[in-house]
């Protein structure tokens, strides 16, 4: 049984790992967290700026949990500017987590969506052969190639990195590679975490070839465990019946891969 | 023969005693609709303002031992914004719980309603962590009736006044939204509250000050459905750390006409309404009670 806290633990950052030009890696010790289930995220509470949703980064060190984040808006600006010895809140795990189905699978992430991708991978079954689509916009952005190595090196895998411009792996969008790797390969299941766009995209490839895929959405969150309604999608709330959806329900929604709620509640277009 | 759970609040009548607490979940007729079908009788909206509010930065919602700091800030999409989203309803009882801080306010949102099915407008007159609204109006007994008579005569749905503990004694409050001519009141709202992390000194909510909801708060509530019952005679929706049918009966026994469940909503999921239904039939066929009526304010023969 999972412990679920609701109220924040003050942890110490203890490293800072930078992966790219823009994105960065904090480690915490943790235990509740370093075991979360593939999908599972925590609220992180940046002490005096605000509290975020997180999917939690698999660590090779027993009861490390980490965060990995992209400089952006100011909430995840302030996280990256963190150093070795300042503190977060943490609490959680939260949300529901993937079905790893048998046989081969394609994990298809785009930047921190890996993050959900990567605990996937370190959980998937021993029969599971993996295939892991990594996008970014260019080599620069490339990250998590090395650890996705180490984690699946019992199993039978390929990592396929593909850049916007073609500057490291295969040149173009992970859908792209992804459309051409579905014509000749078969696949059992189909994970996706990232820019919704992205997802959405991924999910009606499978969808049409019949292919069960599921899909870690994102939404702004305040509570995390299904009070507030800030994350509602459809009749569901994010954090608490997700973050991972299956495709059948997400080809019915009428709101996943067109609009998001802003802080008021009022739908925005992506 | 399978009791009634159905009531009557005064002028509004619901299948089932239960509803969805406003603040909780409440921003999209699919939610509203899932709510339903699992067994609310109404679920309240979010306090809707004049123009859409973002709230206060997280943290804003946190546990604490038997229930829950929150801090929200009140954000909604705004009156307009909801009540366009509402002319689509066909079939959900849907309270629409409005906040503000004087009359005109009140009657520019009551008017952008005009083409929905409204079931009973709630006002927000307790909300107790934003400035100049809730509880700060609710502690000023005439303006209370001021904004419940304006109100009262721009429509002709029932009215709801929500009350909360602030500086005001809280039946002055509702002795003025009694005067204003409320059809009902629903007691209480989270309490003034706050929450302190031991490790950084620091405050957990961003506004520092917020309102405590739960299992914490309800023998505070039933004290306050009892009172209110005892001295006026007006229908009362009980609120306040509600999570099971036990707690439901309670707050009937007290005086409640029906109850409202928010925080529980946390702990155990949409499912708790159905549960509660459930529990509070078991005991009706146990007891030989055919009507929920029957059982209001039971414990006042003591």
């Amino acid at each position: 049984m999972q412990n679920v806290s609701k109220t924040p633990s003050i942890r110490t950052i203890e490293q800072v790992i930078d992966e790219t030009p823009t994105v960065r890696t904090f480690v915490i010790s943790d235990n509740d967290l370093a075991n979360v289930l593939p999908g599972q995220f925590a609220m992180v509470w940046i002490p005096g700026v605000n509290e975020i949703p997180m999917s939690i980064m698999v660590m090779p060190e027993n009861g490390k949990a980490a965060f990995t984040v992209r400089k952006r808006g100011v909430s995840s600006s302030a996280l990256y500017d963190l150093k070795v010895g300042q503190q977060i809140g943490v609490r959680g795990p939260y949300g529901n987590s993937f079905d790893i189905k048998d046989g081969k699978i394609a994990l298809v992430g785009g930047g921190t969506g890996l993050v959900p991708l990567l605990r996937l991978a370190k959980f998937a079954k021993p029969n599971n052969e993996v295939v892991l689509l990594m996008g970014s916009k260019s080599k620069d952005e490339v990250f998590f190639e090395q650890q996705a190595n180490q984690i699946l090196k019992n199993h039978k895998h390929q990592i396929i990195s593909c850049t916007e411009d073609g500057t490291y792996g295969e040149k173009g969008f992970v859908t792209d590679v992804l459309g051409k790797l579905l014509e000749t390969s078969k696949f059992d299941a189909i994970y996706t975490c990232g820019p919704e766009i992205m997802m959405h995209k991924i999910v009606q490839m499978a969808n049409s070839k019949g292919i069960f895929v599921q899909a870690s959405l994102e939404r702004m969150m305040k509570c995390g465990i299904g009070i507030c309604g800030s994350c509602c999608m459809d009749d569901v709330m994010v954090c608490h019946d997700g973050t991972v959806f299956d495709g059948g329900f997400l080809a019915n929604s009428k709101e996943f891969g067109h609009t998001h709620r802003a802080k008021s509640g009022i739908l925005e277009n992506y | 023969m399978t009791p009634d759970l159905s009531v009557s609040i005064g002028p509004i009548s619901l299948g089932r005693p239960t509803m969805l607490a406003s603040g909780i979940l409440g921003i999209s007729l699919e939610v509203f609709g899932r709510i339903y079908r699992n067994g609310a009788g109404a679920v309240v909206s979010k306090s809707l303002s004049k123009e859409p509010w973002e709230g206060y930065p997280n943290p804003t919602i946190i546990g604490v031992k038997n229930g829950y700091l929150n801090a929200v800030g009140l954000s909604n999409p705004g009156a307009p914004y909801f009540a366009k989203m509402m002319e689509s309803n066909r079939d959900v009882p849907i309270i629409v719980s409005l906040v503000g801080s004087i009359e005109d306010e009140f009657e520019f949102m009551v008017k952008q309603f005009e083409n929905c099915n409204v079931t009973a407008y709630e006002l927000n007159l307790s909300c107790p962590h934003v400035e100049k609204v809730g509880l700060e109006v609710g502690d000023d007994p005439k303006l209370v009736t001021k904004i419940v008579s304006r109100v009262k005569s721009s429509t002709r749905a029932p009215v709801i006044g929500k009350v909360g503990l602030g500086t005001t004694n809280y039946l002055d409050t509702v002795k003025a939204a009694i005067d204003g001519g409320a059809d009902a009141i629903t007691a209480i709202n989270t309490i003034r509250a706050m929450g302190i992390d031991v490790e950084t000194q620091r405050p957990f909510l961003s506004h520092k000050i917020g309102g405590l909801s739960g299992s914490a708060i309800k023998p505070v509530a039933v004290r306050c459905v009892y009172e209110i019952t005892s001295k006026y005679n007006i229908p009362v929706i009980g609120c306040g750390g509600v999570s099971s049918w036990e707690d439901a009966l309670e707050f009937i026994f007290a005086g409640a006409s029906a109850v409202q469940v928010g925080s529980a909503v946390g702990d155990r999921w949409i499912e708790v309404f159905s549960e509660i239904n459930e529990g509070i039939t078991n005991y009706m066929n146990k007891k030989g009670f055919s009507k929920i009526s029957e059982m209001v304010g039971l414990a006042k023969r003591f």
